[in-house]
């Protein structure tokens, strides 16, 4: 066993972990922080991502050793964040979830996309959601949703600024 | 699924961790940004006895420019490079195919050094970085040398490494201000594994214009008839698609692999050859 700490959703933590451990796993199950999902623990359906040091990370993919002394934030970790508290809503007004397994991941980065990529417009965004999988809302109402959330963070006069990538 | 079990080391500097690797060699693999081998762990394709993780590295980081030359260090993230954080010395090209690899989450994690120690045959720098004419910076405790990427990758998820070495750093030559370039990656959906990608660029005529073409279970070849026919060409002309099929077929033929190729992949990889040189002669 190795012993880590790393700052999750704010708070300092530490534990001991097998190195085989996954961040995901250690968040999951030694830290009974469940929101954050495993799909298909090789990097593809983007459900377990999380921001590591600001950025999103498939966390499937990081071991927990690796993780020690980052910064971490899961699907809990967003408290009042004004742009995370945005993307929520419009993830409800426009039913950007059905059953709810993607959307951590959906969360995280659609947050990416509204902090890094203030201008992009709907075609970017399909884009940029490539790495998440969602098998029940077909991505319309997700597209909608941070389409949305852009133009409320960011002005609508983003609009005439779109790009057209 | 999840991984068999390994023991884990984290050095704090290069020449500590090529001692663990000379130490292990054969039974350790190195981890960077963890994104093939990750992968391959949790599929227990990869069973590796220890993991040395060299992902925080800073000998790994170097970002310099001198000569001509610009050196990326190799665990420099492909989303660093996305985001022009390493200065574009092949016109735009190096940004063009960072974005197209994989996913942002993805990218910020995965290295130009593993892409290219990898070797999968379907990555997205080993077929840039050949026809770049990059060459690889490679390490061991029994000291350094330096070989041309082409000469890198000799097979499926095979190189020219040795079990102790590693790659340190990625040198690119910095092309002219007329460089002319195209890539096309033919795949199911954006940032899916390639099912063929084929790169061309035209740096003057003769040895400037390179091609290489790569695809799922194809290792990088060079397409250097493809390469002259296009260099040779002003705009599109309207034989064009004929010119560049036949220059193919020989090329295809010279590396021998003509005769195997399925009729789907003849035809994947001719159309990720035509688009490529289609914008390559169109920039």
């Amino acid at each position: 066993m190795t012993r880590i700490s790393l700052r999750l959703n704010g708070t300092e933590v530490s534990g001991d972990v097998e190195p085989r451990t996954s961040l995901a796993d250690f968040v999951r199950e030694d830290q009974r922080l469940t929101g954050t999902h495993l799909g298909c623990e090789h990097g593809v359906c983007g459900a377990c991502t999380v921001l590591i040091d600001g950025r999103p990370m498939r966390s499937c993919l990081m071991l927990a050793v690796s993780a020690d002394r980052r910064d971490v934030r899961t699907v809990e970790g967003y408290g009042d964040d004004a742009t995370m508290a945005a993307i929520r809503r419009f993830f409800t007004e426009c039913h950007a979830l059905q059953c709810g397994f993607c959307t951590p991941g959906m969360l995280a980065t659609a947050y990416d996309i509204v902090k890094r990529l203030p201008r992009a417009d709907r075609t970017r965004i399909r884009a940029e959601l490539g790495g998440n999988l969602c098998r029940c809302t077909g991505y319309l109402g997700i597209i909608d949703a941070i389409d949305r959330a852009l133009d409320h963070i960011h002005g609508v006069d983003r609009r005439v600024r779109k790009e057209t990538s | 699924m999840k991984p068999a079990s390994f023991a884990y080391a984290r050095p704090s500097s290069l020449d500590e961790a090529l001692s663990l690797l000379a130490e292990n060699a054969g039974r350790a693999r190195l981890l960077a940004g963890g994104q093939s081998l990750g992968p391959m762990l949790n599929l227990r394709l990869a069973t590796p006895e220890l993991v040395i993780d060299i992902g925080r590295l800073a000998e790994l980081q170097r970002v310099e420019t001198t000569d001509g030359v610009q050196l990326v260090g190799a665990g420099v993230c492909h989303a660093d490079i996305e985001d022009g954080c390493v200065p574009d010395v092949a016109r735009g090209l190096l940004q063009h195919v960072a974005r197209g690899i994989a996913y942002r989450a993805v990218r910020n994690r995965g290295t130009i050094g593993g892409s290219l120690a990898h070797a999968d045959p379907a990555a997205d720098w080993p077929p840039v970085m050949i026809a770049l004419g990059a060459e690889v910076d490679i390490a061991s405790t029994r000291g350094r040398r330096r070989i041309k990427a082409a000469e890198l990758v000799t097979g499926v998820l095979s190189t020219a490494l040795e079990p102790d070495e590693m790659i340190e750093a990625i040198r690119i030559p910095r092309a002219s201000s007329t460089l002319r370039w195209g890539h096309y990656k033919v795949s199911a959906k954006p940032g899916d594994f390639a099912e063929s990608v084929a790169v061309i660029v035209i740096d003057g005529i003769g040895a400037g214009a390179r091609g290489v073409l790569a695809g799922r279970s194809q290792v990088p070849l060079l397409l250097s008839e493809t390469a002259r026919a296009v260099a040779e060409m002003r705009g599109w002309p309207r034989d064009a698609r004929a010119v560049v099929e036949t220059a193919l077929e020989a090329d295809l033929g010279h590396h021998g692999v003509r005769a195997a190729l399925s009729p789907e992949d003849r035809s994947i990889y001719l159309a990720s050859v035509l688009r490529a040189a289609q914008e390559a002669v169109a920039a």
